[in-house]
């Protein structure tokens, strides 16, 4: 596999979201708007490219037996860090995240990813992968949060696109929305692997 | 400390912010462990469980811990290794003691500390600044509103498995939406509590 397939693999083929359907709870909670998801995003890969470039680094050095708590406590520093710098910088989008900051810890894609990637190869194919999946996840929540946004409340990013015509469907934005919205789009990217292999 | 407030807690944990059909916590068990009823069952009980420790636990903690030498920041790298190692030793416990309970329990005890609403539970009882009861009773019913969403879930996938469903939304899509027209019927608690 080359190098650039290390990081092309997460964005689409094997998208933690749609196609793993790994650390979904953020990607239901925090979609209410485009900037939320966003923010999450970017935190998460954030999480996932420094775990997976300390992991890999020290991988040698782990005793297999005691590897999990290794990987949970390197995770844990780095959503420390991103929970200090959000507070510090961006109150409003640590706010509007809420609980869902520390929750990153559990999120299962970064323990995935240390577990099957980042403790079996190298600095620079680890850091790929970090970055790819990291980038998959962020499009799987920039994309639910756009549709749940357009439709629940008639703009995106704050901005009017449908107009005052436009009567927004609230259901797209209140909690059984997120379900019924993500599991369509996993339904629409079934679909269309479906049709790609035919 | 009254008793209003603190069955408000409990039906507010239950039913109106139910963990995972409304804070959407605790997901990949969700999805995971609601394919049978049996399993459903006992996944539930395993989380109640874990749940009402993990919330003694990391109050007991961050209050005589963390707080009193001003490091209330490590708070979420203290409590996921309390709540691995709680996990790891319930499970020797309960090995030990019982051992019928354990092999009804077993398998579905690792995966717990990877299961968010533990973790969330224990943050959000710091964030709404909880007593200790108000911990304990916070703690227990988020394990009964998991347990109630799990089983219920568990039995309409059972259904939903006989039912003609398109190829493309067979699995966990039609689950999801599931779940969502579950957290419809669950939105109809909304206002049962004022908080």
């Amino acid at each position: 596999m080359s190098t650039w397939d290390d990081f092309t693999k997460g964005i689409v083929k094997e998208n933690p979201v749609f196609r793993l359907v790994l650390g979904l709870c953020p990607v239901l909670a925090v979609t209410t708007s485009l900037k939320n998801g966003l923010g999450m995003g970017l935190a998460a890969t954030f999480v996932l490219v420094g775990s997976n470039f300390i992991v890999s680094l020290i991988r040698k050095g782990i005793p297999a037996r005691i590897r999990i708590p290794c990987y949970i406590t390197v995770i844990a520093s780095f959503v420390t860090v991103v929970d200090l710098v959000m507070a510090g910088y961006m109150p409003e989008l640590h706010k509007n995240l809420g609980i869902f900051i520390p929750l990153i810890v559990v999120n299962c894609v970064i323990l995935g990813r240390a577990e099957a990637f980042a403790g079996k190869n190298g600095v620079g194919k680890s850091f790929l992968d970090g970055l790819g999946m990291g980038v998959g996840f962020t499009f799987a929540l920039v994309v639910t949060a756009a549709v749940r946004e357009i439709i629940g409340t008639g703009k995106i990013w704050g901005l009017v696109l449908l107009g005052t015509k436009y009567n927004p469907v609230l259901f797209a934005v209140l909690s059984p929305g997120a379900f019924v919205t993500l599991g369509l789009l996993i339904g629409l990217f079934n679909m269309l692997e479906a049709r790609r292999k035919t | 400390m009254d008793v209003a407030g603190l069955l408000a807690i409990a039906v507010g944990a239950i039913l109106v912010n139910n963990f995972v059909l409304h804070r959407f916590l605790g997901l990949c068990p969700f999805l995971g462990v609601s394919k049978q009823l049996d399993a459903a069952v006992g996944m539930g009980f395993a989380v109640i469980f874990v749940m009402t420790m993990a919330s003694v636990v990391t109050f007991g903690i961050y209050h005589f811990i963390l707080a009193p030498f001003g490091i209330e920041y490590l708070r979420t790298i203290a409590f996921i290794l309390v709540i691995a190692t709680l996990v790891q030793f319930v499970e020797m416990l309960i090995e030990k003691t019982s051992p019928s309970l354990y092999s009804a329990l077993g398998i579905y005890l690792p995966l717990i500390t990877t299961n968010c609403a533990v973790l969330g539970v224990a943050v959000l009882n710091i964030d709404k600044s909880y007593s200790f009861v108000e911990t304990l009773i916070h703690g227990f019913s988020a394990g009964i509103g998991f347990t109630v969403a799990l089983v219920l879930m568990a039995g309409i996938r059972e259904r939903v498995e006989l039912a003609d469903v398109p190829e493309s939304l067979k699995g966990v899509p039609v689950a999801f939406i599931v779940a969502g027209l579950m957290s419809i019927a669950f939105l109809g608690f909304t206002g049962l509590v004022v908080e």
